[in-house]
């Protein structure tokens, strides 16, 4: 057997996850395990081992709803032929196992590091002095932008080659946000500390990151949580949808020079995120996501104000966006900016939001809703890849959302939403969690050892995927249309850099 | 041209009249409230995941308090967080509360630099620095412009180029990576210049304060001005804080 196949959430022995040589390991990732355009890779991670590294290399099949893990060991520095050579969306897994562990691809095409991490392999490759992508010309010029940028956003440089106000090529430099989150997890020993740090990973996806290191963590200790509090994750998870979703479309107004539409989507997400106020005494949830428990309880009184809510914002939310798309100056911006066609997006590898903008049909609550949701998705898919249909995204999928809380409140049950027992994680363990936050696949792994100790924790934000999209959908625009682009696209730097 | 009258109808009257008196929605977790109850203090302590917790007396540091609300969930007869958003202070020993102490949180009038009231009264230029933020803190700030809480009003805005601005406020632990970005971006603002730190990982590295990522040694460097505690900062909180700081609270 070249893999184990197992379930999303779902935990097993460390020891089962076979250990192929790596000569067998590629192509049987290759040509067993990714055998149509149903199959993506979900992580690629490198764990340390004894003196060596074991690669595990997790590939998801959304048809039959399985995960397939496989792995291989090699040593450190290693010089190895690379999977991107034959699918390019491993070229940001490979280029972090380089980062990591020194591993030297014989045909990957960019070995550039991808956070510039405190525990990088090579220390001397330093953020300050890389070098950038050029081209010699002097019809060329270069434009420089960040690490600061000139708005409230987090840091990152952005490196563009152009042809008078046409870009040609951009390089995309991050890792400004580098926190070492990854080790904090394995060095903090308490839940709490956990699951605060979860809700840190990226302060705009609270509840999508909490909730799945929550269920990691409840998967990992083998601890039954309520169908109640699982439906009120759900709940929360497709509230910050609504609300991300409309900030994105008052930024996005905001780039078009669009005041009206900038002022009105920025007015109607306050009562959504002050919803979130009512309910956790934050307004992005921090402190709601607990394994085990949650210290708000979803109550009938909730349930009454958020129909109140949502009543008031639905018809403003909608008469909004008939305006912003019947509005002939901006559909001029939108449309046919930032192209990334669905051939590309699945060569990439993207995910999420913008992958579905470009016609991929990808999406957890619909391919691997293991333990997580009792509704059955149908996810919103447009075809044209440009600023408008991530757009046109944003705004059905916020209604969307807001169908699904109808039915969820509905369906929660009055019964006890008790705290379970807390327990100990199980020793020799992985588990990995795939959650659709509002950008995008989530994915965290979690591997103990033999006495129960968190051993490795590796978190993907969907961003991981996406920037390297963002690079290429502004290709051939304007230099003036890269802020509606980046907007479409709301990466998160943070939650790629950790 | 009616259509869009009928969407500004429908907005109806969203601004906050006077944002020193409005009134926070929902449970929010504002300053904290420690009675002097006697409870098992080991435990309290234990159970603060960014160490915010001490004892003799029990007291609460909100520069590294997350908010969480967990020491008031296990313990309500001891802690409980009131709804008061003013958390801001100049000085970081304002942002201890000690038990048995009901007191609001205020600035230190004395300790603010004469320049700061005399020339940033009626005009506030500042320059946001993500320094490793986690980008709710970043969207409470761009929240502190919109319609709702409207820091313009008090001539208070934030500006694209540190050469505009009159001060930095800094969201996130710093990362090493963001250091020295941070330092050139703060020797470009023009002198006299204030500092601003904005939530908790900007003012005691939060729960990010034992990585090994980090470079903090900028703010040992250079003069803070004003603490703004949140995990992230509420825009009341920061609205209140600066106009506290510049002189306009009535």
């Amino acid at each position: 057997m070249h893999a184990i196949v197992i379930k999303n959430y779902q935990r097993i022995p460390f020891s089962a996850i076979p250990a192929l040589p790596y000569e067998l390991f590629v192509p049987v990732i290759l040509e067993e395990l990714m055998i149509d355009d149903s199959c993506h890779c979900v992580n690629y991670v490198g764990f340390p081992h004894n003196d060596k590294v074991q690669l595990i290399c997790c590939i998801a099949n959304d048809k039959q709803h399985t995960i397939y893990v496989t792995s291989t060991i090699v040593t450190l520095n290693a010089t190895l032929p690379s999977l991107t050579a034959h699918k390019l969306a491993f070229h940001i897994f490979e280029r972090e196992l380089n980062e990591q562990f020194g591993i030297q691809y014989t045909d990957h095409p960019w070995l550039k590091p991808v956070r510039y991490s405190f525990n990088r392999s090579d220390l001397n490759k330093t953020i300050a002095n890389y070098p950038f992508y050029s081209i010699e010309s002097e019809e060329l010029h270069e434009v420089g932008v960040g690490p600061i940028h000139a708005g409230i956003i987090e840091p990152g440089h952005f490196r563009f080659i152009c042809n008078g106000e046409q870009i040609l090529h951009l390089e995309i430099q991050l890792g400004y946000q580098h926190r070492g989150i990854e080790s904090l997890f394995v060095e903090k020993k308490k839940i709490l500390q956990r699951a605060t740090l979860a809700e840190n990973i990226a302060g705009d996806t609270v509840i999508g990151h909490a909730s799945t290191f929550a269920r990691v963590w409840e998967s990992l200790c083998e601890t039954a949580v309520s169908p109640a509090l699982q439906l009120e994750r759900t709940l929360a998870l497709e509230h910050e949808r609504i609300a991300i979703h409309t900030g994105d479309l008052s930024a996005m107004c905001t780039d078009l020079a669009y005041q009206l539409g900038s002022s009105v989507f920025g007015r109607l997400r306050t009562p959504i995120i002050n919803y979130f106020q009512e309910w956790t005494g934050n307004r992005f949830a921090k402190g709601l996501i607990r394994p085990n428990k949650t210290n708000f309880t979803f109550t009938k009184e909730l349930a009454t104000r958020w129909h109140e809510v949502i009543s008031k914002f639905e018809p403003d939310f909608i008469e909004m966006y008939d305006m912003l798309s019947d509005l002939p100056s901006a559909l001029a911006r939108m449309e046919k900016t930032g192209i990334v066609n669905k051939e590309t997006a699945q060569t990439i590898g993207m995910v999420g939001m913008a992958a579905r903008a470009s016609g991929l049909t990808r999406d957890i609550r619909m391919s691997h809703p293991e333990g997580w949701t009792t509704i059955s998705h149908q996810p919103v898919i447009k075809r044209h890849g440009d600023v408008f249909s991530r757009v046109q995204i944003r705004k059905e999928e916020a209604l969307q959302s807001i169908q699904y809380i109808r039915q969820i409140i509905e369906l929660l049950p009055d019964a006890d939403k008790g705290i379970t027992e807390e327990k100990d994680a199980l020793p020799d363990s992985f588990v990995i969690g795939l959650t659709e936050g509002w950008r995008g696949e989530i994915c965290h792994c979690a591997i103990t050892d033999k006495t129960g100790n968190l051993q490795c924790y590796k978190i993907k934000d969907p961003s991981l995927h996406n920037w390297l999209a963002l690079g290429l959908a502004v290709r051939n625009n304007e230099i003036s249309d890269f802020p509606i682009c980046n907007k479409s696209f709301d990466l998160s730097y943070c939650g790629n850099d950790l | 041209m009616f259509n869009n009258l009928k969407i500004l109808h429908h907005q109806g009257k969203q601004f906050i009249p006077d944002v020193t008196k409005a009134e926070a929605a929902g449970i929010f977790r504002g300053r904290p409230v420690i009675s002097k109850a006697s409870v098992n203090t080991e435990t309290l302590t234990e159970l603060c995941p960014t160490s915010a917790i001490t004892t003799n007396p029990v007291s609460i540091d909100l520069g590294r308090c997350t908010f969480c609300g967990e020491c008031a969930i296990q313990f309500p007869e001891k802690i409980r967080f009131t709804k008061d958003y003013k958390l801001s202070s100049n000085t970081r020993n304002q942002l201890i509360i000690e038990e048995g102490i009901e007191q609001p949180i205020t600035l230190d009038a004395d300790k603010i630099r004469k320049e700061i009231r005399r020339l940033f009264h009626h005009s506030l230029k500042l320059r946001q620095i993500s320094a490793g933020g986690d980008n709710s803190c970043e969207w409470e700030l761009n929240a502190v412009g919109n319609v709702n809480f409207d820091i313009g009003r008090f001539g208070i805005e934030f500006v694209a180029s540190p050469r505009h601005a009159d001060g930095i406020v800094i969201t996130g632990p710093i990362t090493q990576s963001m250091a020295k970005p941070l330092e050139l971006c703060y020797k470009a603002v023009p002198d006299p210049k204030i500092i601003i730190l904005a939530g908790v990982d900007a003012i005691s590295g939060g729960i990010f304060e034992e990585s090994h990522a980090l470079d903090r040694s900028f703010l040992v460097q250079y003069p803070i001005d004003l603490y703004v505690p949140g995990n992230p900062v509420h825009p009341l909180t920061f609205i209140n804080g600066i106009i506290q700081l510049i002189g306009l609270e009535s």
